[in-house]
């Protein structure tokens, strides 16, 4: 009792702290809400349309905060779980914008935590943290989706550097990333899940190029990648040779947590917009109500399942639960989830819901329209929905093959 | 709020779990059954979850109690429901605790609570008129004649009104049906002329009774609490009921879960365990996701109202509904997932089908109370 008193007050001090630095630090514009065009995500050849947004990047990466939870030494924030939280409320508070999005902090800086060398560590993740280094996954290939582990861009060693040839697809953002983590096959005579190594490749490397690809909402954020004979430094195999799917499936699991806010209002990729708001605007209000009952329905269906959802989360970071099998779950009930929220808010606009360009539509319009689309790619990016489910009925439940 | 359990918690949830697996495992419910044991549940059990100090979780210290909150009965109601271990414990120690711990005078507490403790005494909460709860439409009326209470009206489906020594019962001083305003709550011996209780028969074999009150006549301290004014008092008790169920209803729902995937792995079709079909993989990873859900909203729930928070509404609605709606689907998946053995009285799983679809009628079905949440929330 008495240290669970101590540390309230720790965290009160704590709390205060982070206010007056925030009050301090966190430039006007980085409190209005966030125009894609401002988007942040780092990287030697990072744009800034607004300077704000390089300022508050440089801020939070200089105390380590955009990647609160990693180790000081590394230049993360050391922070433990309570005082993360606490951070984060902070910074939802003053409806901060995140200082910076980065495929680094979300899935390859805690890999590099647990499976990477001393020297790896240094080199990597005070980059990572500062944004100074931007990252894209490469794992995917035309032949090799769901069925990952069957990949073949192969790696030959050549004593001090492993040549590399084959090519990826679906890489997320492939142009615009500095370096890659790629899944490539070092052990073509092993059983596929035990020939397979994580190896970081330089971008700029000769023999890397990218050509992208255009989604159905007329974006293009990601590429077909090919590998050329590229010479990848043996100093940058993660882990040792052959055992990469380990290091593969944890670094998913970290994916997976991170794409299963989106099943939150206002997590992930979208407008932001609410759907309870969005329906009452569109639909109109009879006595404060949603005007179409059935509609009303099944938006309180989707809220309720979404608050019960959330308090999963919750539940499971109580429990101090770390990335596992059980993260299936969460990627799984996410993804669903947010799909089903921009299903129901075009429902609620009618055909103001269907604009593609700005004759007859709102900006605010077409973005809905535009991340309705974008939600769709939402449960296969990481994994399936399928596969979640495979995972969770042979891992978590120990069903047989 | 944090979402897990105190030490203490989870002391008194791996108590209530040894308890039912070796004194009630499902036999004891069948054994019940078949001897078509009148009050449904059995009279020596509740002695011993009376020496556990179950009665009396919710009961102030000063009147015998441990005021040991909803989390704490909740545990215990979640793992009972795991073997369908029937007993009082939600009509007497959840809803008759509440109802004259917030309702009654001092001298009212003092009269009943520590009864309740001792297990000398149970109560039933008779609300509902219709067939559907509906908890404000009461059209029971009480009248004053003189020093004297006069009720008339019906009860139906009232949880272990066959087998309660005193009936709580919910009826109109003033206003009309639908009115929150204008109820008030009285406690009637069973025995009081005037009153006449009934036992149905439900699929889930468990106590119900229907009661009518014809110029049933209570002396004025069978009041509880003030006329009028028990409307709002009586959600909040109903809303600690719908939490206690709720829970009860995830243990049914996590039991019932567990049998259906462990068959999945024993039984063999087709030369493989049919745990292998996909089909039946993805159905059962999609129950364990509402399951998780569930266990989240119910935990939620009982916490805030331990902590008085101003939720405590929202999420008793939101635990009801959400454990509705997972029982609904596990209890018809694990029948379907057992084949033909699953539809036989024989085997066990079909009583979990027969106690969920009672339990969610109780208090408010999960459409009930999605409509709850909705109008709290202003959708
Ligand atoms: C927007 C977006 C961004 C992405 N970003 C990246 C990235 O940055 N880096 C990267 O490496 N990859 C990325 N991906 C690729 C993504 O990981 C794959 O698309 C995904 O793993 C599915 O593989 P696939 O597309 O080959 O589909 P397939 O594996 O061919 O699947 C087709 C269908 O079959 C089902 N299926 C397959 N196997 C099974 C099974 N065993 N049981 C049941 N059903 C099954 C699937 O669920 C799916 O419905 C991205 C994808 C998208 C859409
Ligand atoms: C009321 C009743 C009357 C009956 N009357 C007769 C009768 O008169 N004569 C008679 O011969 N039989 C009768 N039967 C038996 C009936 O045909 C079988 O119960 C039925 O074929 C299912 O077989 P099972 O019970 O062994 O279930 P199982 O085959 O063990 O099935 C268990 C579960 O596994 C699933 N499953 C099995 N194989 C697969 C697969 N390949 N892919 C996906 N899922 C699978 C099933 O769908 C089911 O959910 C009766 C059954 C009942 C309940």
């Amino acid at each position: 009792m008495r240290k669970q008193s101590k540390n309230m007050e720790h965290l009160e001090q704590f709390r205060q702290e982070v206010r007056d630095w925030l009050e301090e630090n966190c430039p006007p514009t980085m409190r209005t809400p966030l125009v894609p065009e401002e988007e942040v995500w780092g990287g030697r050849n990072a744009e800034y349309v607004n300077p704000e947004s390089k300022l508050w990047l440089e801020r939070m990466g200089e105390k380590g905060w955009t990647a609160p939870n990693l180790p000081k030494e590394y230049g993360g924030g050391g922070l433990d779980r309570d005082e993360t939280k606490v951070l984060h409320q902070e910074l939802f508070k003053i409806k901060a914008r995140p200082p910076l999005n980065s495929f680094g902090i979300w899935m390859l800086a805690p890999c590099i935590i647990e499976f990477g060398s001393e020297e790896q560590k240094r080199e990597h993740l005070p980059k990572i943290i500062k944004g100074e280094i931007r990252w894209c996954q490469g794992y995917s290939e035309p032949g090799s989706g769901s069925d990952l582990a069957s990949l073949s861009t192969k790696a030959e060693d050549m004593g001090d550097h492993y040549l590399v040839n084959g090519q990826k697809v679906w890489t997320s953002y492939a142009d615009k990333a500095d370096w890659i983590f790629a899944l490539v096959r070092t052990g073509p005579k092993e059983p596929k899940h035990n020939g397979i190594s994580f190896l970081l490749i330089d971008m700029a490397t000769e023999g890397v190029s990218t050509k992208p690809i255009t989604l159905i909402s007329g974006k293009s954020p990601f590429c077909e990648t090919f590998f050329d004979n590229v010479k990848a430094p043996k100093e940058n195999l993660v882990g040792v040779e052959n055992s990469g799917w380990t290091i593969a499936k944890k670094l998913l699991q970290h994916e997976r947590n991170f794409i299963s806010n989106f099943g939150l209002a206002g997590g992930g990729t979208g407008s932001g917009a609410d759907v309870v708001n969005i329906a009452k605007k569109y639909l109109g209000e009879a006595n404060g109500q949603i005007a179409n009952s059935a509609q009303r329905e099944n938006i309180t269906l989707h809220k309720m399942k979404e608050h019960a959802f959330g308090l999963t989360l919750q539940r499971s970071g109580d429990e101090g639960a770390k990335a596992s099998a059980a993260s299936s779950m969460f990627k799984y009930y996410g993804t669903e989830h947010n799909k089903d929220r921009y299903e129901l808010m075009i429902a609620a606009m009618g055909n103001k819901g269907l604009g593609w360009t700005n004759e007859g539509f709102s900006d605010d319009e077409q973005a809905i329209t535009k991340a309705w689309l974008r939600t769709k790619a939402n449960s296969i990016e990481g994994g399936t929905s399928e596969v979640q489910l495979n995972v969770i009925s042979r891992r978590v439940l120990d069903l047989p093959n | 709020m944090k979402l897990i359990l105190t030490e203490e918690q989870q002391f008194l949830k791996d108590t209530a779990q040894s308890f039912a697996r070796d004194k009630t495992p499902v036999t004891h419910f069948r054994e019940l059954r078949d001897n078509e044991n009148s009050q449904c549940w059995d009279e020596s059990v509740w002695k011993e979850m009376v020496e556990l100090g179950w009665s009396g979780i919710l009961v102030p210290e000063q009147f015998g109690g441990s005021e040991f909150g909803m989390a704490g009965i909740s545990v215990i109601m979640q793992e009972l429901g795991k073997t369908l271990t029937p007993s009082p414990i939600l009509s007497t120690s959840v809803l008759g605790v509440s109802a004259i711990n917030m309702l009654g005078s001092d001298e009212q507490k003092e009269n009943y609570l520590p009864k309740i403790v001792a297990g000398e005494l149970t109560t039933a909460l008779a609300i509902d008129e219709g067939n559907h709860h509906d908890p404000f439409a009461i059209d029971a009326t009480a009248v004053l004649d003189g020093d004297e209470w006069v009720l008339n009206g019906k009860k139906v489906f009232v949880v272990d009104g066959a087998s309660a020594d005193s009936i709580l019962l919910v009826a109109r001083t003033s206003g009309k049906s639908g009115e929150s305003n204008g109820i008030s709550v009285f406690a009637a011996n069973k025995d009081s002329a005037g009153l006449d209780i009934t036992k149905i028969s439900t699929a889930d074999s468990r106590n119900y009774a229907n009661i009518e009150m014809s110029d049933l006549k209570l002396d004025q301290n069978a009041l509880l609490g003030e006329q009028d004014l028990a409307g709002e008092t009586l959600e909040k008790i109903l809303d600690l009921g719908r939490i206690a169920i709720s829970a009860e209803m995830l243990g049914n729902t996590e039991e019932a879960f567990e049998v259906t995937v462990n068959y999945l792995k024993e039984r063999k079709q087709f030369g493989v365990q049919i745990g292998s079909f996909q089909a039946l993989q993805h159905r059962a990873a999609k129950m364990f996701c509402e399951i998780e859900l569930t266990k989240s909203a119910v935990i939620a729930a009982m916490h805030a109202a331990d902590e008085n928070s101003n939720e405590l509404e929202r999420l008793s609605s939101l635990a009801k509904f959400q454990a509705g709606e997972t029982l609904h689907l596990v209890s018809n998946e694990a029948i379907q997932m057992h084949g033909g053995i699953g539809v036989t009285d024989e085997y066990d799983i079909g009583f979990y089908l027969k106690r969920a679809r009672v339990a969610e009628q109780i208090f408010g079905t999960s459409e009930f109370h999605q409509a709850r949440y909705a109008d709290i929330s202003g959708f």
